[in-house]
């Protein structure tokens, strides 16, 4: 009665946690795929496209992954094979014990033969599967507490997934555990199955359980006679054999049994099999309740995301199922940071501390940001830091175990950023702004330095031009701080020795390539360096040469005083990038 | 010969796959080992613009992985060789640098030292392998190619750090070109960037400087531009059709790799060096251009050797024979 309540209770807000998951993958936008679309839209082409493949040749690629991916999870194998031993066992030990005990009414009562939960092989099988299921969460905990990987971070949702697994199988265990030493479940059983008249019967009975099933019994005293047993064993054969196999066989719950024996009769007297009943049934229905809302929901959303990888293709696969498959990738991700370990801007992390740069991480903000879309939020301006410290090498992709195409992912919550014009980051007067030009007929981006053109006139609007400027050039407000600085910062400060021979810029090829080359790039080369010389800072810093420098060291290697002028363009740049963008966040 | 990982790097994995698929081809069949250190990260050349210490961070961490390994780096492009060894020479000066980026790379229990060497692929075909020796390997030689060398900036320059070749006159690039019999021929625009830096940033300055090469190149007769840099490579294949047809040019001036140029006359396949020639079916110029690189002759230095050898030791005149006819 109680257990029906529980468990439709449970099936109930599953299935409006599911509705209302469904309802976000088909609703909410991230990215620029399908901007303008519905929700009916976008689920009638998914249901389109799903028909689509069920009647192609694509099924065969379906059921391979399935197999491949999903239940043997190859992907986690090549990337790391104590995850993977880790991963299978959970996921084995569950899926085995979720059909042949969970679900015993319904799949192996039907179609085990002689299912018995009491009965070898079952009873083995069913601590079996548990311990396997433990031992994985053991590699789990040793992994995210013990073990130090370097980038593994774990947050709350990590922890309550170990902990909502671990509950339902140890509860599991022990009520396993308190079952074997119960009296009182003894007496019931005799009762229904053996009804035995004579006293002397039922302790002979009771005798033989004390001595070979773990059951503890006020009634048996330690010393047991041989007739007892005999009497016992015979009773026993006759109505309890054919259902009982030893407990032994319950290796786990046998073990638990063991332990609470000496207070046995107590915890039999409190409830305690009753207690642990309802506390194993309510952890597997909790769980069930939340799991839309939790990392649970991964067993279907990874899946999906597995799939929907290997069969779908940005140049023909409908934009509208892409918009909704990026929403559905967001929840497949398990946060379990092989991307992170692998990505190549890790070292940015190490050293600048966001987290967005990280793609696991950057996942669990994306989560939140295409609810809200806040734009104007302090963690939109580390996301899009992270994710345009990006240099666009796919491995995170490559080695994603979800099979989720993080690349695509990123391109496309990076044009969503850039279209919405508040994408504010130095990075983007940097190489990393390369893939934007180099994919520009994939997007079809009209303006493809776009914005680039929008960091250069915060920085114009920030420092005096000499372009913007006819007045006579002051040197009373110059900055000797400043002067002074450069002598101490990363690389020889030369700048100093510029006799201003005009060598630099006469082998300048950003020089040669205008006609006024002043008009474009405000300062020369040789005029960067006097600036600097005679502490006119902000003519330095707000100049375009600095950014139109290609960096090609010909200046350096050309002059004749060895003034270091393409790696004081690079100090320059640093510090127009701290000024002019990154304090805005502080 | 000195025992190399191979740095990868970000773009080349990407959008330059046939660069590692050639690479790798033509080390193994020269017999050179090398290791893959999967931990490798960017060599934060992209990061120097606005923050350098994360550039010089992402580089030592990287020198610190193959010191571990006791490797020295090889790297196909020419950004992260040049970022890698400035990073190299800014730490040897920089104690007060070195010292921080050792408290950050000590959290995961590494520590950079600098003793690992960077060298470039070229410089190791040239220097490690020697010219002498790709002499005698390859098999036979181009007969009509007129090749323009791309030497790249980062290489190049600064010339006290890289230690690359002349940084006036280099000849590297050209003598390992001629190994394939092919002819390096002389351009205007040889040493000048190729415009991949400021690609993003400022996307006309970035063509220009594309656009200008290619003019250079195709002046002086290049059936092909030669590059070792993923970079360049990009700039050169993918940009130049951006070029063609935003700008309505026209060039036919392929970049080729030079792992695929020399692997080819190594004796490796197509598929080996991953070049697809399929790519350029509807170009009739473009077709010509790639025909030529399957138009070959016998190499005369080889012809030499064996007519020395033939009077010698007769033995071995039925070996060398065989080896010509297998190759024709």
């Amino acid at each position: 009665m109680a257990f029906d309540l529980f468990f439709n209770s449970s099936l109930i807000l599953l299935a409006i946690g599911m509705l209302f998951k469904i309802v976000q993958w088909f609703s909410y936008k991230i990215g620029i795929q399908a901007q303008n679309s519905t929700f009916t839209e976008r689920l009638a082409s998914s249901l389109k496209a799903l028909l689509g493949i069920i009647f192609s040749p694509q099924i065969a690629i379906v059921l391979k992954i399935f197999v491949l991916d999903v239940l043997f999870q190859h992907k986690i194998l090549k990337q790391d094979v104590l995850r993977w031993i880790m991963h299978m066992l959970i996921f084995w030990g569950f899926i085995l014990l979720f059909f042949m005990h969970a679900l015993e009414a319904i799949v192996s009562d039907a179609i085990l033969p002689s299912y018995y939960s009491t009965v070898n092989p079952y009873m083995f099988l069913r601590d079996f599967f548990g311990f396997m299921v433990l031992s994985g969460l053991a590699i789990a905990i040793c992994r995210r507490f013990f073990m130090k990987i370097h980038r593994l971070s774990t947050n709350k949702m990590d922890v309550y997934a170990i902990f909502i697994v671990a509950v339902i199988i140890l509860s599991g265990i022990f009520l396993e555990g308190a079952k074997i030493i119960s009296f009182t479940d003894f007496r019931n059983m005799e009762e229904d199955f053996s009804a035995l008249e004579y006293k002397e019967d039922i302790l002979a009975l009771e005798a033989y359980w004390v001595k070979y099933y773990g059951l503890v019994s006020p009634n048996v005293t330690d010393q047991i006679s041989q007739e007892t047993l005999t009497a016992g064993e015979e009773i026993h054969n006759e109505s309890c054999l054919d259902c009982h196999t030893r407990p032994q066989s319950a290796f786990a719950g046998y073990a638990v049994s063991k332990i609470m024996k000496p207070i046995g009769g107590l915890l039999d007297r409190m409830g305690l099999v009753t207690f642990l009943y309802y506390f194993h049934i309510l952890a597997c229905f909790i769980g069930l309740a939340l799991l839309p809302f939790t990392k649970m929901l991964h067993i279907i959303t990874t899946p999906i995301s597995l799939i929907t990888g290997a069969i779908m293709q940005r140049d023909k696969s409908n934009p509208l199922n892409i918009a909704t498959r990026q929403l559905i990738e967001l929840d497949a991700c398990v946060h379990c940071n092989t991307c992170s370990k692998t990505c190549s801007q890790g070292p940015a992390f190490d050293i600048k501390n966001n987290t967005n740069i990280l793609p696991s991480e950057r996942m669990l903000s994306l989560r939140q940001y295409y609810k809200t879309k806040d734009l104007a939020s302090p963690q939109f301006t580390a996301i899009q830091e992270g994710i345009y410290l990006c240099s666009n090498c796919d491995r995170c992709t490559v080695v994603c175990p979800a099979g989720i195409n993080l690349k695509e992912l990123w391109y496309d919550v990076r044009e969503e950023f850039i279209r919405s014009g508040a994408l504010i980051t130095p990075l983007i007067l940097s190489p990393f702004s390369y893939n934007r030009t180099y994919n520009r007929d994939d997007f079809g981006a009209t303006l493809s330095d776009m914005p680039a053109r929008h960091a250069k006139s915060i920085i114009a609007s920030r420092y005096k031009k000499k372009s913007h400027s006819k007045d006579v050039l002051s040197l009373t407000d110059t900055d000797n701080e400043f002067k002074d600085k450069r002598e101490r910062s990363l690389q020889d400060s030369t700048f100093s020795y510029c006799f201003s021979c005009e060598n630099c810029t006469n082998v300048c090829p950003v020089v040669m390539n205008y006609e006024k080359p002043e008009q474009v790039l405000d300062l020369l080369p040789h005029q960067m360096m006097r600036s600097i010389g005679l502490g006119l800072e902000n003519l330095a810093l707000g100049s375009n040469m600095l950014w139109d420098c290609i960096t090609c060291y010909q200046c350096q290697e050309h002059c004749p005083q060895n003034v270091k002028v393409t790696d004081i363009f690079y100090e320059l740049k640093n510090k127009v990038s701290k000024d002019c963008f990154y304090s805005q966040k502080e | 010969m000195k025992k190399f990982a191979l740095f990868i790097g970000c773009n080349i994995p990407a959008k330059v796959q046939p660069y590692e698929t050639s690479a790798r081809a033509v080390l193994k069949k020269l017999e050179v080992d090398i290791v893959d250190i999967k931990e490798f990260n960017c060599c934060g050349y992209p990061m120097k613009n606005t923050d350098q210490t994360a550039w010089v961070l992402a580089s030592a961490r990287n020198i610190a992985l193959a010191e571990n390994a006791g490797k020295d780096i090889l790297t196909l492009c020419k950004c992260c060789f040049g970022s890698l060894k400035k990073a190299n020479a800014v730490l040897k000066e920089d104690d007060g640098l070195k010292v921080k980026i050792n408290k950050i790379l000590g959290k995961e229990g590494l520590k950079y030292q600098g003793t690992s060497s960077i060298s470039h692929y070229l410089s190791v075909l040239h220097d490690d392998i020697t010219i002498d020796e790709l002499n005698k390997k390859t098999i036979d030689h181009y007969k009509d190619l007129n090749i323009a060398t791309h030497y790249g900036c980062h290489a190049l320059r600064p010339s006290e750090i890289m230690k690359f070749d002349d940084p006036a006159s280099p000849s590297l690039f050209d003598n390992l070109v001629k190994v394939t019999g092919a002819k390096s021929i002389e351009w205007a625009s040889k040493l000048d960037c190729c415009g991949a830096p400021v690609l993003g940033i400022n996307d006309s300055l970035s063509y220009d400087l594309t656009e200008k090469k290619l003019g250079s190149a195709k002046k002086a007769g290049a059936d092909f531009i030669c590059v070792a840099c993923p970079w360049c490579h990009m700039q050169f294949d993918k940009i130049q059709n951006q070029i063609v047809s935003k700008r309505n040019k026209e060039y036919n001036l392929p970049s080729i790799l030079y792992t695929q140029l020399l692997g080819l006359r190594l004796g490796l396949g197509k598929e080996e060096l991953g070049i697809d020639s399929q790519e350029n079916q509807d170009n009739e110029n473009l077709n010509q251009v790639y025909s030529k690189l399957f138009d070959t002759k016998e190499k005369k230095l080889k012809k030499k050797r064996k007519k020395k050898k033939l009077t010698k030791k007769p033995v071995e005149k039925k070996v060398g024979k065989k080896e010509t006819q297998s190759v024709e």
